[in-house]
């Protein structure tokens, strides 16, 4: 087990020490995150819909871009030069394959999730208050949960030739038990309601992520093994 | 422990097919420590397909392979600790160093220091002053010497080469060679997939006809190349 | 591993005899639906769009569910059948979640005034939808058969066990949708003519699925065989 760890850690670490490296990436989804907050915030009448109403669907799409571009670039960057093939050769279980992946694409998303919500916090105005631990904690449960189908996702959908079609075609459905939980939530936290309300979803929300990223990791072997 | 004392290699009745077509129809083959076995065939005869199944990338249909006694199946990773890979790819990442690719091989494998590892790799091929240099920045000759690095980083008692011959000019083909027949004395066993005999004839103690989803021949290797192509055409037409 | 030409053809016949059946049923449930059902108290005729409705959505989930786990023993066995099994399945499913989606709205607008509500059930069914839509993507993107059927099945196990997972988002959202009827812990509180026309139009589902993919199944397993280069055969002759 602790083998498994150190490898996931090992491949996670290449997988961003090589993004540092060319940033096209992380650029491309900051660059994105701009232009929601600037979009947002000029297409909208003002006197009708103000402008925290907006921030968390703003939020969510920048969120979701971000994490698109983290799981296309994830196997991408293992086809060139057959880079996948070295990983398969090595004594790599696949378990420790999957979830340095795994752990490289959450960290991409997290970086960008950082970015963004202080800046959404700024320009959209919103009082976040003591919700702050709780949205963070909210934002982190709902990520885990896409990006872990999102990242075996990937693995299958760059064999194909249209692979940033196919991908959030078949995501799409995995997004919504944790956009839901997600939103509820934020909206919950936002208005004060106590934790009691909460459970329920939280739980949802903490089960979706064990069962996926369980499931997604057994069943990894079945996508890079030949 | 007791050293293992058999064949490096042990496939036993290979086969495997692609849908409808059936690309390898019964493959044996049996190989020591020290030789080099050079593998012919046209193209499309199953090469690449025969050398990805010695290596554990790919599942056979049908059959085994052991090496070191050891059954290669996806679920144990450690049977493929004694093999390399050289593919006409380089398995490198074009944003990180040679130096960082080679130290992140080193770290897959497990070895005890990685970065050391990775300097003496490619102090071996000769690649010393390029470490810094991406795959990028790197003539096909000198990427493919810096594949070889890769392959060889853990010391694998089999070498599996693909077309390691492919777009490289007589000197880079030259030092390739030279290369290559210090790593076969050096106790291991090579195996070579080639489509072009002459490159690759003088390393070879060993040739096999790859043809019609069967080894057509496999002999020890003899004389010249020009006295052989006869032989192979006959074999591959077949 | 697949039959042969001659196997393929009798599944073919022999799933054209249950479509007709079913055809033939479902005929009779339209029969009983309008003429021997009671009109619903609060949503009048409009209701009865209901006994097609839900069946077919039952359907679409049943099926499903059936491909997840035909694809679990795949991915233990790798015996073709399975995957073309569960390839005819998901046209056949398509159909019914298309059935599912578009009777839902057409029971909707006379009830809510709405073609469409984001209320958690009619989500449901559209994201049911757009699982056997990617389903249906992937495996057109990818022509390895090996590698087709491996990740197919993958796709279909995730989707299986996310299935109720958005319908648990479900009850943890206020929602329009009319309560569930049927499937409550209690026992189901309509009266017994709705009840029985509702399982009978369930069970015509049933026999047309089942024809249907039988005629799938052998036009695919034809299909493979051809490809195979076996004797030529067309399959879907006059007998």
């Amino acid at each position: 087990m602790g083998n498994v760890i150190r490898l996931a850690l090992t491949v996670a670490g290449k997988d961003l020490r090589a993004e540092f490296r060319s940033r096209t990436a992380l650029l491309s989804a900051l660059v994105f995150a701009a232009l929601v907050l600037v979009i947002f915030n000029f297409a909208r009448d003002p006197t009708a819909l103000s402008a925290e109403v907006l921030a968390p669907s703003a939020l969510w799409i920048t969120f979701t871009f971000g994490a698109i571009v983290a799981l296309n670039r994830a196997f991408a960057m293992e086809r060139e030069h057959a880079a996948l093939d070295g990983l398969l050769l090595a004594p790599l279980p696949r378990e420790a394959l999957y979830l340095g992946k795994l752990l490289a694409n959450l960290a991409f998303v997290a970086i960008v999730e950082a970015v963004a919500l202080p800046l959404f916090v700024l320009f959209f105005n919103v009082d976040l208050g003591h919700a702050l631990a709780g949205l963070i904690g909210v934002i982190a449960l709902a990520t885990i949960g896409f990006v872990a189908v999102g990242t075996i996702f990937s693995a299958m959908a760059v064999r194909t030739r249209f692979a940033e079609l196919l991908l959030p075609v078949l995501l799409l459905p995995f997004m919504v038990p944790p956009l839901i939980g997600a939103s509820a939530l934020t909206a919950r936290l936002l208005a004060g309601r106590p934790l009691s309300e909460m459970y329920g979803l939280i739980r949802l929300l903490a089960l979706y992520d064990i069962v996926f990223v369980t499931l997604s990791t057994l069943l990894f072997p079945a996508v890079v093994d030949e | 422990m007791q050293p293992y004392e058999g064949p490096l290699l042990v496939a036993t009745a290979l086969a495997r097919s692609y849908g409808p077509h059936r690309v390898l129809r019964g493959i044996d083959l049996t190989l020591q420590a020290g030789e080099t076995l050079l593998v012919a065939g046209a193209n499309g005869a199953g090469k690449t397909t025969l050398l990805r199944i010695l290596a554990g990338l790919m599942r056979p249909g049908a059959g085994e392979v052991r090496v070191l006694g050891r059954r290669l199946t996806h679920a144990d990773p450690d049977a493929r600790r004694p093999i390399g890979l050289v593919s006409h790819q380089s398995l490198l990442y074009d944003d990180l160093t040679l130096e960082e690719n080679l130290t992140f091989a080193a770290r897959l494998h497990g070895l005890r220091a990685p970065r050391d590892a990775a300097r003496q790799a490619l102090a071996d091929v000769a690649l010393a002053d390029r470490a810094r240099s991406t795959p990028r920045q790197l003539s096909r000759g000198l990427l493919q010497r810096a594949a070889i690095a890769r392959a060889l980083i853990h010391g694998p008692a089999l070498l599996l080469l693909d077309e390691p011959f492919t777009g490289l000019d007589a000197r880079a083909a030259a030092t390739l060679r030279g290369l290559l027949s210090e790593r076969a004395s050096a106790g291991r066993a090579l195996v070579i997939v080639t489509h072009q005999l002459a490159e690759s004839w003088d390393l070879a103690s060993r040739v096999a006809v790859l043809a019609g989803g069967r080894l057509a021949l496999d002999e020890a290797r003899e004389g010249e190349v020009g006295a052989f192509v006869p032989r192979y055409a006959a074999a591959s037409g077949g | 591993m697949i039959p042969s030409f001659a196997g393929a053809r009798s599944a073919v016949r022999r799933g054209r005899v249950l479509v007709v059946l079913g055809l033939a049923g479902l005929a009779a449930v339209y029969l009983l639906a309008l003429e021997y059902t009671p009109v619903e108290l609060h949503q009048g005729p409009a209701q009865k769009i209901f006994y097609l409705h839900v069946p077919a959505a039952w359907t679409a989930l049943l099926i499903f569910s059936l491909m997840g786990i035909v694809s679990i023993v795949y991915l233990w066995l790798h015996d073709e059948r399975l995957d073309l099994f569960a390839e005819a399945s998901a046209e056949v499913g398509l159909m019914f979640s298309a059935i599912m989606l578009t009777t839902g709205p057409i029971w909707a607008k006379p009830i809510w005034g709405t073609w469409w509500q984001w209320d958690p059930r009619l989500t449901l069914t559209l994201f049911l939808f757009f699982l056997y839509v990617g389903y249906m993507a992937l495996r057109a993107s990818i022509h390895d058969p090996l590698e087709r059927g491996r990740f197919s099945a993958v796709v279909a196990i995730l989707g299986m066990l996310l299935v109720p997972f958005i319908h648990l988002s479900v009850y943890l959202f206020r929602t329009l949708h009319p309560k569930p009827v049927v499937l409550k812990p209690s026992a189901p509180s309509l009266p017994p003519e709705m009840l029985r026309t509702l399982l009978i139009s369930f069970v015509v589902c049933l026999v047309l699925y089942a024809g249907l993919v039988m005629m799938r199944y052998g036009a695919g397993a034809a299909e493979r065989l051809r490809e195979a280069g076996g004797e030529g055969g067309e399959v879907t002759d006059a007998g």
